[in-house]
């Protein structure tokens, strides 16, 4: 069945708008089986809204999405709960629920999508927290008890919960510290190698993109500018991307 | 989904046990593995080898099951091991023995006597302490408000008529339609009564006292407190939580003085006006009923109104309004700025702010009713 699609997600002639205000025009975009994918752009280009578009949060008005072969604008009720049960999100902030604990947290996905065993549930969710690194003192505390980065853990071990076959990250590095944005990366490497999960990432952090994106989309002017590996935005002419990936950072991070 | 069906089969070899475990295992399928697992009867043999080299893919749930299986078999004396495990197979097999603490977050159970005396104390104290703190906020307030009458420039003119809007202005028709409706009911109920006497005139005595002292104010103010008291907190505590007081603080902005002066002013300007016109709506209520099930004539009406009821009535309802207005604002403000952390700590404050207010208008006007029974008016 979804081995069949050659793409995990694909973005055909997508166009969003907000009022008068179009953000992507007849974007086009394949994510694969497997790979991590970086989505890079200016602030305001719409990296978050093509990310709310892939899960299904806000509706096109115009073009088809395809996450796993299916068409999301034309899913029934259980097709659409089987593909939320498929897919995983990390929002920007984390987005954990408030009023819950990291471990409750965890739980809401499995116990909304499967009949486990208490016990069992229990188990996943100290592995899950154990995969994103959290120690197991964070897992009875309240997120506003929890620092910047920890939330963001929290938040990728609920994505992570029911083993997605695809994770959307939003921005998963931003405002962690350098040494913590790394472990993250590493995290997310390690989680595509062990468990085979396709990545979606949204990221403005050059590293990221050099140790973990096996591809690269470029978004600018409403569209998918360029997409492929590191070498080919190097060498790309348009003058963002070579600013993007020429600018100072990206020399002091090309030269370690 | 049939791309997902795991196959299990098992076979003695020798004192061994193999098991081997092929095709793909998900979540939805670890409750059937778990069954076929705890099936497994190694009898004699000693050794159990679990094979997974032919699984195609293996996710945390279903490794969970086969991680507690082999501890199962271990801890029934066999010596367990997982064999032929690809590396990502192992590895996760790994990160779940590394994390073999389930999560329990339960608070360590006191004796239930114990734990009663703890929590009136812990409820105690916290009232105390409550109370303590709301009174500093009070003379916080008051501070201000004193600087802010030396340099009255200082308030902040826009935001005043904009809370005296949301506060006064758009609380009209709510205030109104209850006033005029408890005067309706008022004059409809002592009407019922006083006709068993014959003395179906002192309605208007009955109406015109309970409206002007109690009624239209101690409404209005209700009213005020879950509509505006509570929008106080919410608004102040959203910002709590988002950090912009903080952000207005390192500012050198006062948040006492951009964000309580103007709603508490607003609500000492606008509350007497609510309260007055809930007075006239009230009396309207009141006078139609009277007219309409006893027959008493608007001009009559108004005439005994001005014979039975000193006009002292009306500013002993109205002398309170601006009491009642600063305790609502400061109890609204106060558990604004009381919000910590989260988006429900939000919502906690918010009913304690509606609730305490409405708790202090009544015994605030139960202590005005002695003072001016005291006084004689
Ligand atoms: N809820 C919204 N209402 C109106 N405009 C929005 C909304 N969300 C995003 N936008 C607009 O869409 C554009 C893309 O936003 P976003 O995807 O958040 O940018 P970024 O690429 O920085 O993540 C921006 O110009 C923003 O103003
Ligand atoms: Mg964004």
């Amino acid at each position: 069945m979804a081995g069949s699609a050659t793409a995990a997600i694909r973005v055909r002639g997508l166009r969003t708008r907000f009022g008068p205000q179009v953000v992507h025009d007849n974007l086009d975009l394949e994510v694969r089986y497997g790979e991590v994918l970086g989505v890079v752009g200016a602030s305001g280009t719409g990296k978050s809204v093509l990310l709310r578009a892939v899960v299904g949060l806000m509706k096109p008005a115009a073009g088809s999405i395809e996450v796993l072969g299916h068409d999301i604008s034309r899913l029934g009720a259980a097709e659409r709960r089987e593909i939320e049960s498929r897919t995983g999100v990390l929002f920007q902030d984390g987005a954990l629920f408030s009023s819950l604990t990291v471990a409750q947290n965890v739980q809401v996905p499995l116990r909304e999508h499967t009949s486990l065993p208490q016990d069992v549930i229990d188990e996943i969710t100290a592995v899950k927290l154990g995969m994103v690194g959290l120690p197991p003192e964070a897992a009875c505390k309240y997120p506003s008890e929890l620092s910047g980065g920890m939330r963001k853990r929290a938040g990728l071990a609920r994505a992570l919960a029911l083993d997605p076959e695809i994770v959307c990250l939003d921005e998963p590095t931003a405002g962690l510290d350098p040494i913590g944005a790394a472990a993250f990366d590493g995290l997310v490497r390690r989680l595509q190698r062990t468990l085979g999960i396709t990545v979606f990432m949204v990221t403005h952090d050059l590293d990221s993109l050099w140790a973990i994106c096996d591809r690269i989309a470029v978004l600018a002017e409403k569209q998918v500018l360029v997409v492929g590996p590191m070498e080919v935005m190097l060498q790309h002419e348009h003058p963002w991307v070579r600013s993007y990936f020429h600018g100072p950072r990206a020399r002091a991070q090309r030269s370690e | 989904m049939a791309a997902l069906a795991g196959r299990i089969k098992s076979e003695r070899d020798g004192a061994r046990l193999v098991v081997s475990l092929g095709g793909r295992w998900g979540i939805d399928e670890a409750d059937r593995l778990d069954g076929e697992l705890r099936r497994l009867a190694p009898g004699p043999a000693k050794a159990v080898s679990i094979d997974i080299a032919g699984v195609e893919a293996l996710d945390t749930a279903a490794a969970l099951v086969l991680y507690r299986a082999r501890k199962r078999l271990r801890a029934d004396g066999h010596a367990a091991e997982f064999a032929r495990a690809r590396p990502e197979l192992s590895a996760l097999l790994d990160l779940i023995e590394a994390n073999d603490a389930p999560v329990e977050c339960r608070a360590p159970r006191e004796p239930p006597l114990r734990a009663i005396v703890a929590h009136v104390g812990r409820a105690t104290i916290e009232a105390l302490d409550n109370g303590l703190k709301m009174l500093s906020f009070f003379g916080l307030t008051m501070t201000t408000l004193a600087r802010a009458a030396i340099r009255p420039w200082r308030i902040r003119g826009t935001a005043l008529v904009g809370h005296m809007e949301q506060a006064g202005l758009d609380a009209v028709p709510i205030v109104a339609l209850i006033s005029f409706l408890i005067g309706v009911v008022l004059a409809y109920q002592g009407a019922d009564q006083l006709a068993k006497f014959g003395a179906e005139i002192f309605v208007v005595n009955l109406v015109g006292i309970s409206v002007l002292r109690e009624i239209g104010i101690l409404l209005t103010a209700i009213v005020i407190a879950g509509r505006s008291g509570s929008a106080f907190t919410a608004a102040i505590g959203s910002m709590k939580v988002r950090e912009e007081i903080d952000a207005m603080r390192t500012l050198g902005l006062d948040p006492i003085e951009v964000l309580v002066l103007p709603r508490l002013l607003a609500l000492i300007v606008t509350l007497p006006l609510l309260a007055f016109f809930a007075d006239a709506m009230g009396l309207l209520g009141g006078g139609l009923m009277a007219w309409i099930s006893l027959g008493i004539g608007p001009a009559q009406f108004i005439e005994r109104l001005g014979d039975a009821v000193p006009m002292w009535s009306f500013w002993v309802g109205i002398i309170k309004a601006p009491v009642f207005a600063f305790l609502i604002a400061m109890v609204g403000c106060y558990e604004g700025f009381q919000v910590s952390g989260s988006a429900e700590s939000v919502g906690r404050h918010t009913t304690k702010a509606v609730v305490e207010a409405i708790f202090l208008v009544i015994v605030v006007d139960a202590a005005f009713s002695i003072l001016f029974a005291y006084l004689g008016v």
